[in-house]
């Protein structure tokens, strides 16, 4: 089979180059000898279609024929390669186990290799230009070469193997690892469960010499819950990363733009500790790691270091202040006089809004929803109504009794995922829903910066589980969930975020203009090109 | 750096003058340790790796050369010497090491034993930014008979009221009784503020203070303040809710008057810290409150801010009266994990020694003697047929045959001669009691003219010629 296309393309070869082409020939069938003796170790259970290749004449030895043997073993490895990482990033499917699919896998992938090989010469033979070949070659290649993205850490840990590995790279990085805590309901189990009464702080040293104190300082305020809400975490995330800027002096035979950065993945990674990083934090710090890296070799360290401090100033101007202004103007063209606008919880950004329109005399009410353990509703019920927004204030179970009277809701976000889904606190799918039954508009509020590329599409798969024990209550002096940690079949669930499918929401309000849901993976390679 | 540590260990002790005449307090031996030994261990254990130790030219001639005091600490000590008759306060104490001071500072006492977990207090100076978090504890009754003092009497401490808000963490009204005239005075601007306070009396406070760098600079412009406990910590929190620290001020005005040298120099204005917009920020889009029901931002807006944890169970003692420093005794070897009897102690086959006593290092424990609920100091000597209980010995005391000590505390180098029965006494240091001598709840301290006992007299009485009668009145002393 293989000879013939070998035949097929030599008969065009001018005749006075046979003399050298048979020594260059000689190089080549010993260099294809060598390959095909790889092959056959490689290959042991493929006895006949080997023995074809053994069959090649002597004489006959186009040039693009090295190229497909060369190709041949090379292309072996990498479909060789791509099962490997599949069943690795996949340990829900627990069954297959590496190394048996390895040998049925490469034997396809080797069939599939000659085809393409055969192809390739075929496709040589018609055309002239046979060097283009090495190019075209090259391009399955990299199609047989998936980009594999591994998942996180922090929702794989119920896998020991993961698990360890994050502890070794904490203890490389001198940062404690914080323990589990309580009974995890089954369906989570793969994410962190932390207590707030053990911080991470009771295993570091007091003045922390490893971790920079404003770092600490911040842990502590997130793990907390002094320092919440997306956007307030961004900016405190980004304050703490000025004051270790400032006090970041470079090594002797170090480069900042290389040194710095190491400098701040153990930091990152104690906060990640310290609660789970937010999708809009994500951001700022490919952001921040970006700036530095991009900054040249030569420039002196001070020059360095204002040129940082001004980039994150002119990020959090840029992507929170001016994007909430913008947002708001958006925004304010859809409230109209005699509105009842719904808002959940509290999003800093809805009540800016909401703050905005009323100052432009606008004249709406609002319904506060609120919900169990956060409570949150209660600030946001505080703030409206030290402007002068007459409110009323409801508990999520009461939202299809109030809805009849809304004409529109406008809802915060945590994070707009790459397929549309909006993620955002525990109950915001549920106002949506709700909302769409009775054919109120969503209007959902988010600056760019929040957009993630991740794609999710149920609640599971990644989420942050907060202290079960939130959820107890005393009332009269009796807790009556005191003791669940003993009843055996009782657990505490406290989940923090919920993702919302885009037939709910209408509109996305963000500060590039109004856009819908689905557009959103539209935004971020607009934002990737940029970049 | 995050916080600096500094000991304070130039207090006199004033109020165990019985046992500080001679050995100055921070070398008191509690559980065969200096006293020092205690705070010293609690900042090495959580991790500090300096320490600023203040203390008098006596005790620190007495670390460097007296092998008997050893610290045993890995921690670098850097010390401080102050003129032990300048009278300084801890806060004028603070003022002198100001120039050291280069970040927060975590200021403990000599005097504070405890198993307290430091980074609570810690925690909530850094989460709320707090400018003062203190460490208090439930108080304990003391159980056990005090020598020298005629059955149990109270010399009227005077009390503390310390009011803390619904959640238990933030310091709202701190006074001492000696400071009201009629009642607890509380102003109406807390009230509205916080109309829950729970005011707490029965609290020991530790003596353990996280203050802002601010404060300390605060302290060196404002030189009439001595006492960090007395004056500082009231201060402090009566500032918190001073209409002057929550009015909204320019910050630019106030960088600009940095240079005044008004006597009320605001405390405020060295709190305020650079990219404050962004904190600002922060706090306006954080959704978290600290109180709830009323119309006003966290904190109520205010800057200054107190915090104060109080612990419930754990040890924590403040070693300055007698009493606190023979509980702190019996309380102590919880604290370390060394055993019981030191190995380098020559201790007989025949003797009984209780599972809570403590033999020192170089001990030599003759046959047929008992020793229950004690501790023996370095380089002492029992002999035959002696039985101890409930005491306190301290080093290079000799106890020859067939005493009996019962309930009683003999300082360093006393020498207690044959038979003698001594119950619930102090004995001085260096001093001798004869043979067959049976003192009861009596204190022997020199300089009193005739300082021994004859045999068979167990008076108890107040001499008035003594020397030291000034000391308190229940003295008393036998010449």
């Amino acid at each position: 089979m293989y000879h013939r296309y070998v035949v097929v393309a030599l008969s065009r070869r001018k005749p006075n180059e046979g003399k050298e082409l048979t020594k260059e020939e000689k190089q080549r069938l010993r260099k294809q000898k060598k390959h095909q003796k790889k092959q056959k170790e490689r290959k042991n259970e493929k006895g006949p279609s080997e023995t074809e290749k053994d069959k090649t004449p002597v004489s006959l030895l186009p040039p693009p024929q090295p190229v497909a043997t060369q190709k041949a073993p090379s292309a072996l490895p990498a479909p060789a390669s791509a099962p490997i990482p599949v069943p690795a990033s996949a340990p829900f499917h627990s069954s297959p186990a590496p190394s048996p699919a390895d040998k049925p896998a490469k034997s396809k992938a080797e069939l599939k290799a000659e085809r393409r090989a055969r192809q390739e010469t075929d496709r040589a033979a018609k055309q002239p230009g046979s060097s283009s070949s090495g190019i075209k070659t090259k391009v399955p290649l990299s199609e047989l070469n998936p980009v594999v993205k591994r998942l996180p850490e922090h929702v794989q840990v119920d896998d020991p193997a993961v698990v360890k590995r994050l502890a070794k790279k904490l203890e490389r990085q001198q940062i404690p690892l914080r323990s589990d805590y309580g009974y995890k309901v089954s369906l989570f189990s793969h994410l962190h469960q932390y207590s707030r009464k053990a911080p991470l702080t009771q295993l570091l040293s007091i003045p922390s010499t490893v971790i920079h104190p404003s770092i600490v300082r911040l842990g502590l305020q997130y793990s907390q819950g002094i320092v919440a809400g997306s956007n307030a975490r961004s900016v405190a995330l980004l304050h703490a990363f000025k004051q270790v800027i400032r006090d970041y002096t470079t090594p002797p035979n170090e480069e900042l733009s290389r040194d710095l950065v190491n400098k701040l993945k153990p930091y990152i990674s104690f906060l990640n500790q310290c609660r789970p990083l937010s999708a809009s934090m994500g951001n700022a710090i490919k952001y921040i790691k970006k700036e530095i890296s991009n900054i040249p070799s030569q420039c002196k360290e001070e020059e360095a270091k204002t040129k940082l401090l001004t980039c994150i100033d002119r990020y959090i101007e840029e992507k929170i202040v001016l994007a909430a202004k913008a947002i708001s103007k958006y925004a304010i063209e859809k409230i109209s006089d005699g509105d009842v606008i719904l808002v959940y919880g509290y999003s800093s950004l809805v009540n800016n809004i909401l703050c905005e329109a009323f100052e432009k005399s606008r004249k709406f009410r609002v319904i506060v929803v609120d919900s169990r353990p956060r409570l949150e509703g209660r600030e946001a019920l505080r703030r409206l109504v030290q402007r002068g927004i007459s409110c009323t204030y409801v508990l999520i179970s009461a939202l299809s009794y109030i809805l009849p009277e809304v004409s529109k809701v406008f809802l915060g976000a945590h994070a707009l995922l790459a397929n549309g889904y909006v993620m955002s606190r525990v109950g915001t799918s549920q106002i949506a829903l709700v909302a769409r039954t009775y054919n109120v508009p969503v209007l959902v509020c988010c600056e760019t910066y929040k957009f993630c590329e991740r794609v999710q599409t149920d609640s599971f798969v990644s989420n942050e589980l907060d202290d079960p024990d939130d959820l107890m209550v005393t009332r009269k002096g009796k807790t009556q969930l005191e003791n669940w940690q003993d009843v055996s079949s009782l657990g505490l669930l406290n989940l923090v975020y919920d993702v919302t499918p885009p037939d709910f929401v209408d509109l996305v309000i963000t500060d590039l203009g109004m856009i819908p849901c689905t557009s959103v993976p539209v935004v971020l390679r607009v934002k990737n090109l940029d970049q | 750096m995050e916080l600096q540590a500094v000991l304070m260990a130039a207090g006199g002790g004033s109020r165990m003058m019985d046992l500080t005449y001679n050995t100055p307090k921070p070398l008191l031996p509690v559980g065969n340790k200096p006293l020092i030994w205690y705070p010293l261990n609690l900042l090495e254990r959580v991790g500090f790796e300096e320490v600023i130790v203040i203390t008098t030219k006596e005790v620190q001639k007495m670390i460097s050369t007296d092998p008997k005091v050893k610290l045993d600490v890995k921690m670098k000590l850097d010390l401080v010497c102050i003129q032990e008759d300048a009278d300084m306060g801890t806060a004028d104490a603070l003022r002198h090491i100001q120039q050291k001071v280069k970040t927060d500072v975590l200021v403990v006492s000599c005097d504070l034993i405890t198993d307290a977990a430091l980074h609570e207090v810690v925690d909530l100076f850094r989460a709320h930014n707090a400018t003062l978090s203190m460490l208090m504890s439930k108080a304990h009754e003391f159980t056990e008979t005090v020598p020298g003092q005629k059955g149990k009497k109270k010399t009227g401490e005077q009390r503390d009221f310390v009011g803390v808000d619904g959640t238990g963490k933030r310091l709202l009204f701190m006074a001492n009784e000696a400071d009201l005239d009629e009642g607890v005075v509380i102003r109406k601007s807390i009230m509205r503020k916080h109309p829950r306070m729970h005011i707490k009396t029965g609290l020991v406070d530790a003596h353990l203070y996280c203050l802002k760098k601010s404060v300390v600079d605060f302290l060196a412009d404002n030189k009439s303040i001595s006492s960090i406990r007395g004056e500082l910590v009231p201060y402090l929190v009566r500032k918190q809710f001073s209409k002057s620290t929550n009015s909204p001020k320019v910050i630019d005005e106030t960088h600009q008057n940095l240079k005044k040298n008004d006597s009320n120099v605001n405390l405020e204005i060295q709190i305020s810290s650079r990219d404050e917009e962004l904190l600002h920020l922060t706090q306006e889009r954080s959704c978290w409150n600290d109180h709830r029901g009323d119309m006003s931002d966290a904190y109520h807006g205010g800057r200054l801010r107190c915090y104060v944890h109080i612990m419930d169970e754990g040890i924590c003692y403040r070693v300055n009266t007698l009493a606190a420093y023979i509980e702190a005794n019996r309380l102590a070897p919880k604290l370390f994990d060394e055993p019981a009897v030191h190995p380098s102690a020559v201790v007989s086959e025949r003797c009984l020694i209780g599972a809570d006593s403590i033999i020192g290092a170089s001990c030599q424990i003759s046959d047929k003697t008992s020793i229950k609920r004690s501790t023996i100091g370095v380089s002492t000597t029992v002999r035959e047929k002696v039985k101890v209980t409930n005491s306190i010995i301290m080093h290079g005391v000799t106890i020859e045959e067939g005493c009996n000590i019962q309930g009683s505390v003999i300082c360093s180098n006393a020498v207690i001669g044959r038979g003698a029965d001594i119950k619930y006494c102090l004995v001085g240091s260096a001093q001798r009691i004869e043979p067959d001598a049976l003192p009861f709840e009596t204190l022997l301290r020199p300089p009193c003219l005739r300082s021994t006992l004859t045999p068979t007299s167990t008076h108890r009485s107040t001499h008035t010629q003594c020397l030291f009668k000034q000391l308190n009145r229940n003295n008393t002393c036998l010449c």
